[in-house]
């Protein structure tokens, strides 16, 4: 609702990502990288509004509710916290779904990449289980930033570039050392955003992808389960320091 | 630092219980205790038999509360929108949330304004529409902390009128109510706890309470400017007292409740001499405010 009545975000969400995306997509020119890599560019940057999603909406969330005097009506209301972080991961994927797709679109269109998409199927599972985990890893952010706030944003900054980097959200992994590879499959996106590639721009299958589907998955679980029980220890520890209801601490 | 300290009390079903005390004295604190919003540190706490620590759900679906001086919700959204955003946190079905939505907004006189986006609102309509939030689950126990704060002398009358009357014909709610003004809670509570530095140093009926002081001297000096009165605390039979300093007219007026009559010539003396030009004395009727000055010594505000 908030989106269809202030569309300026089509604007900074849709055409102002593409200038980044374009001057990595330039600088793999000059070099004569290989034509994939401008796919590689621009399913990262799509991606990467989904990392940008989680980092600042999904997880400062409920910071947000708190500091705008929504959290308490919500805490005080009979409705489970999981149910709460889950419809704001809904609302969190469906509007950031439409601004993936329009730099996915646009960047598409602009730099004329090429997709060999041979197994739809297996793209849509590792994207819902892509989403799946990284929004899982959301709600444990989200429980931090409920009790810690301003410390909990100063680790969502520190985070925000290592991430970018580490998961290659604008060249493949598989050029990092070894012991970066190793650091970079401790994140879910790594994996989501290597089989993504790997589908839509090489063409590859399930098969090829079924380590990183087992992966996705392990890590939406983990996750999932992390979240529910640091909700639940985040809420109670507030409520012992009184910090549920503390401002701009 | 204790915000609460030793607190016991208890209200019954149907009241309108009014907890009367200055900022920090621990109000707010006792009612996020009950609205399960903080674990107290020892004791326990129950709403309608549901202990607030260990029954925190059962609680919730009880309850409701409304802060004075918050505006919950979302500016993007209309009035409401965010009336029926908040019903939904309680789980009531479609039709009967928008009624409720439509009878709300008329209840807080905000009918004309149900397709204003929240961001558009003045102050006072934003209160009002708080207000209206916190009856959406028709709670049966009521947490109203500071609720008139910010309001307009007709709004808040209107809002005091209304929680009075949905006490009145619903004897099965029941109200705790918050406040640091006196008139407010004379008005409106059938009881009032007077609350101090985190603990209750007098609880019951406003007309009761307003006894503690009938043995004792009230009087009320209208003064020419402002002085620091804290040293006629000094004058013998002094009990309390308070002032007020009102910028516009430049004028104070000094409250003192005193053990003796006699005590009054005295302060007159005392504040001549210094210099202080009396405009008038009177001798009130007993106020709340009184009953605060003679327990604890000094004034609410």
């Amino acid at each position: 609702m908030g989106s269809a009545r202030e569309p300026s975000w089509l604007l900074w969400d849709t055409v102002l990502p593409m200038l980044t995306l374009s001057a990595y997509i330039y600088v793999y020119k000059m070099m004569n990288a290989p034509r994939e890599f401008t796919g590689f560019v621009i399913v990262g940057g799509a991606m990467i509004a989904f990392w940008l999603n989680v980092l600042w909406d999904m997880a400062a969330q409920l910071y947000w509710e708190k500091e705008t005097g929504n959290l308490e009506p919500f805490l005080m209301a009979p409705i489970s916290r999981m149910a709460m972080l889950m419809g704001m991961a809904i609302g969190g994927v469906f509007n950031t779904t439409l601004r993936a797709l329009g730099i996915f679109i646009v960047g598409a269109l602009v730099f004329h990449v090429e997709f060999l998409i041979g197994d739809p199927a297996a793209a849509a599972l590792v994207f819902v289980l892509a989403l799946a985990s990284l929004y899982s890893l959301g709600m444990v952010f989200a429980s931090v930033f409920l009790m810690y706030g301003r410390e909990a944003w100063h680790t969502s900054h520190l985070l925000q570039e290592p991430i970018y980097f580490l998961s290659g959200f604008y060249f493949p992994v598989k050029f990092l050392p070894f012991w970066l590879q190793v650091a970079a499959s401790a994140i879910p996106v790594t994996f989501g955003l290597d089989a993504i590639r790997q589908i839509l721009i090489l063409g590859a299958g399930l098969r090829e992808v079924s380590l990183h589907v087992v992966a996705l998955a392990a890590f939406s679980l983990v996750l999932l389960f992390m979240a529910r029980w640091m909700l639940r220890y985040m809420e109670d520890h507030g409520r012992k320091e009184g910090r549920l209801t503390l401002r701009w601490q | 630092m204790r915000a609460l300290d030793d607190v016991s009390i208890s209200i019954r079903k149907g009241e309108l219980f009014g907890l009367l005390g200055p900022n920090g004295a621990g109000k707010t604190t006792l009612i996020k205790i009950l609205c399960t919003l903080l674990l107290p540190s020892s004791g326990s706490a129950y709403v309608r038999g549901h202990d607030v620590i260990k029954e925190a759900n059962h609680v919730r679906k009880i309850i409701n509360m409304v802060t004075g001086g918050e505006t919950p919700g979302y500016g993007i959204l209309t009035v409401a929108e965010n009336l029926w955003f908040f019903s939904q946190l309680y789980g009531i079905r479609g039709d009967v949330a928008k009624q409720r939505v439509k009878d709300l907004l008329e209840t807080v006189g905000l009918s004309d304004e149900s397709t204003t986006r929240m961001n558009r609102l003045s102050s006072g309509m934003k209160q009002r529409l708080n207000v209206a939030r916190g009856f959406i689950n028709d709670p049966e126990v009521l947490f109203l902390d500071e609720p008139t704060l910010g309001l307009d002398v007709l709004s808040a009358k209107h809002i005091r009128g209304y929680v009075r009357n949905w006490v009145n014909t619903q004897p099965e709610k029941t109200v705790l109510l918050t406040t640091h003004y006196m008139a407010e809670a004379d008005e409106l509570c059938d009881r009032v706890g007077i609350i101090h530095e985190g603990r209750i140093v007098a609880c019951d009926k406003p007309s009761s309470l307003k006894t503690m002081v009938r043995d004792k001297s009230v009087f009320q000096f209208e003064i020419a400017g402002s002085s620091d009165y804290e040293r006629l605390k000094a004058v013998k039979g002094v009990v309390g007292l308070s002032w007020t300093h009102h910028i516009e007219s430049d004028m104070s007026t000094l409250k003192v409740v005193l053990s003796e009559q006699a005590a009054a010539s005295e302060i007159e003396s005392t504040l001549r001499a210094s210099g202080s030009k009396i405009l008038s004395i009177t001798t009130p009727e007993p106020t709340l405010e009184d009953v605060f000055i003679h327990l604890v010594g000094k004034g609410l505000e």
